[in-house]
């Protein structure tokens, strides 16, 4: 698919960007438009960002342990923004016991410690609308 | 025997090899050479230079005479989460269980200066460290711990002022005077810029804190060791063991620099910097990273800096094992990596470890795996030997070549940095964390193309059930804290504290003053953090972080 468009962002206070970085350059080398946020957002921000910059994708990652607040936020203020249509996807130090909740949460895929940065690039290719 | 002679066999030696390699082939992607011999280190391979003594000048061999033959390193592991009450249980149990220092994680939001109450605290609060919004949470977080016996190591850097003085004001409750503690605050700003992201406020008013620090303990804690310029967080965003160190002392270089500029002396001040180093996979890699560093410091203080006391050039660390390297899968694994990480970091010459729990790439560690985190360490000290001489590995062809090595890659970078105006102009230009990203990222392609094999990730992977007992931090927390701080408000002299934050926002406007006797004023009217921090945020402003991909 041509032009698939992805945010990469950090929502809440956590500054471990290593795995975002990684990714979004795994993903910008897959041949993904890949726009990276920084640190230290709110999820409005994210939200907005994703609304301004026209993305498919959003792609949170988090690894300070407030991701079952601050993940399930970001869909709510995206469907707020009318934004539907857009895959969000997380990744971080998460527990397998939450994924299940983030799932019901409209996060549709979770990407745990040493998920290999392809096994990304293929969830998006096949599930991207 | 003859140099000449050496450098002979090593050449029948290669030769034969190589003409066996097609049959015997060595194994791929090997970094360092085939054999390390005395050609390795020069014909003119000049001890005193090099090596000298254990606690002489460069202190390549370790920074005390007799290193770990008198005192094991401190065995200190960080920990805090959720309440200061919970986490002063943990402390408390790690005292009782042989642990010799303690050290205090914080929450994020206690970290970037917001009180648990805050906005931006939403979800975050107690999840990553313990919560603390004012005094009356360090007076629990210490509650029945002597702070004349103990040391203790605070991660707290962007509000490191207000922590430590928090620290001063627990103390004088408990009829200990500020001159007998001991400890550390990290109160590294500019690795915040660059690798860990907990900044406030933009470069100048945080360099100015620090100084005001370095001067405040100089002279009323002067045991306290006023910063740790920490190498850890540039080696877990991605760093090299070269980059780790190079980036470090270039940020205590301008560290130095500031101190110097904002007129103190630097044997008044210098033996109070300490460093912190990561303890990364490759032992051998990593002894020699440790020995480098202590070199390259050393000569950085004496010759650029002009420091006379032995102490000025002393590279004093502590280290933690690396974080980034467990993995999830097969958690049981990591009690062996850390177990070689605690043996690299032991025959590097550490003065205090902490180490890491097997559950870490999951969740904050259980008590059960904090214990045998904390028994490694015992064991090692106890049962291995390495700690039983100095500088054990000293005169391995291998790690002196690669000590070697790793110090001229340091300096090769340190002059870099020199080059474009030092560390903070280096990370304002976003050069620092570029490096960072850049090996980062080569690291992830090397696992992934299987150049780089992690047990039990790219390699003997097995199927598993997700593990069970993980620590979980009760989502609650947030609410507890707000109504501690409700009472608190109600309680205290609400009046004292408008007075004490209305004299430390003058005091912010003013560069002449020092600021700590300030900070200590309003935390002892239980100021909270957050209210403190706004205080400064208002005057100072916050940083605009520079995003590189």
């Amino acid at each position: 698919m041509a032009n698939v468009k992805v945010l990469v962002a950090k929502p809440g206070l956590d500054g471990h960007d290593r795995g975002a970085k990684v990714v979004a350059r795994a993903l910008r080398d897959a041949g993904f438009e890949v726009i990276y946020t920084g640190i230290r957002l709110t999820p409005e921000q994210i939200a907005e960002a994703a609304l301004q910059d026209d993305v498919n994708v959003v792609a949170l990652s988090l690894l300070s342990g407030a991701h079952n607040t601050l993940f399930p936020k970001v869909v709510e203020l995206l469907k707020e923004k009318g934004l539907n249509d857009v895959l969000v996807i997380g990744g971080g130090v998460i527990p397998d016991a939450d994924i299940p909740g983030l799932k019901a949460a409209g996060i549709a895929e979770v990407f745990t410690p040493g998920t290999p940065t392809s096994k990304i690039v293929d969830f998006i290719n096949a599930n991207v609308k | 025997m003859a140099f000449e002679e050496i450098k002979a066999g090593l050449e029948k030696y290669h030769a034969e090899v190589e003409a066996k390699l097609v049959k015997n082939p060595e194994r791929a992607n090997l970094v360092p050479n085939r054999l390390y011999t005395p050609v390795d280190l020069g014909e003119n391979f000049d001890y005193m230079t090099k090596l000298g003594f254990p606690g002489e000048y460069p202190y390549t061999r370790g920074v005390q005479p007799t290193m770990y033959r008198g005192r094991f390193w401190t065995m200190r592991m960080y920990a805090g989460f959720s309440t200061a009450e919970e986490s002063n249980k943990r402390y408390r149990y790690l005292l009782a269980n042989g642990g010799s220092g303690l050290s205090c994680a914080f929450d994020l939001p206690t970290q970037i200066g917001y009180d648990s109450t805050d906005p931006m605290a939403e979800g975050e609060v107690g999840k990553v460290g313990v919560a603390i919004d004012s005094l009356a949470d360090m007076e629990i977080l210490f509650d029945q711990i002597s702070l004349d016996k103990v040391s203790t190591s605070m991660t707290i850097n962007a509000p490191a002022s207000v922590l430590l003085a928090m620290y001063i004001a627990v103390a004088e409750k408990q009829g200990v005077s500020a001159d007998k503690l001991r400890g550390t605050i990290q109160n590294d700003i500019l690795k915040e810029y660059a690798a860990r992201g907990t900044y406030i406020f933009p470069p100048k008013p945080s360099m100015r804190l620090i100084t005001n620090i370095f001067e405040y303990c100089s002279k009323n804690v002067p045991l306290w060791n006023t910063i740790s310029i920490s190498g850890y967080h540039i080696r877990e965003a991605g760093s090299t063991a070269s980059q780790e160190i190079a980036f470090t002392i270039a940020d205590g270089i301008a560290y130095v620099e500031a101190a110097i500029k904002a007129g103190l002396d630097v044997d008044a001040f210098a033996g109070r910097l300490s460093f912190f180093w990561n303890a990364h996979n490759n032992v051998l890699e990593e002894v020699a990273k440790f020995r480098a560093s202590r070199r390259v410091w050393s000569k950085v203080m004496k010759e650029r800096f002009g420091a006379k006391k032995a102490k000025s050039m002393m590279l004093r660390v502590h280290t933690q094992t690396a974080g980034s390297m467990l993995t999830a899968q097969q958690p049981n694994n990591n009690i062996v990596r850390v177990a070689l990480q605690t043996a690299a970091a032991v025959m590097g010459g550490t003065q205090s470890l902490h180490t890491n729990s097997k559950d870490e790439a999951l969740a904050l560690p259980t008590t059960e795996s904090v214990t045998i985190a904390l028994r490694t360490q015992q064991i090692v000290a106890y049962e291995s030997g390495l700690a039983d001489t100095v500088d054990p590995l000293g005169g391995s062809y291998y790690v002196e070549a690669l000590t070697d090595k790793i110090e001229a890659e340091a300096w090769e970078y340190i002059k870099k940095i020199d080059e474009i105006g030092g560390a903070p102009e280096a990370i304002a230009k976003g050069y620092i964390q570029k490096e960072i990203q850049d090996s980062a990222y080569k690291w992830q392609m090397e696992i992934e193309k299987g150049d780089r094999i992690i047990v039990g990730v790219n390699k003997f992977t097995q199927e598993e059930e997700a593990p069970k007992n993980l620590l979980r931090v009760d989502g609650s927390v947030g609410k507890l804290q707000a109504e501690k701080i409700a009472a608190l408000k109600a309680r205290r002299d609400n009046a004292a504290v408008e007075a004490a934050l209305k004299a430390l926002e003058a005091g912010c406007a003013d560069e002449n003053v020092n600021l700590m006797p300030l900070i200590l004023d309003a935390v002892r009217a239980y100021a909270t953090e957050g209210e403190i921090c706004g205080v400064m945020r208002k005057v100072f402003g916050e940083y605009q972080p520079h995003t590189t991909l």
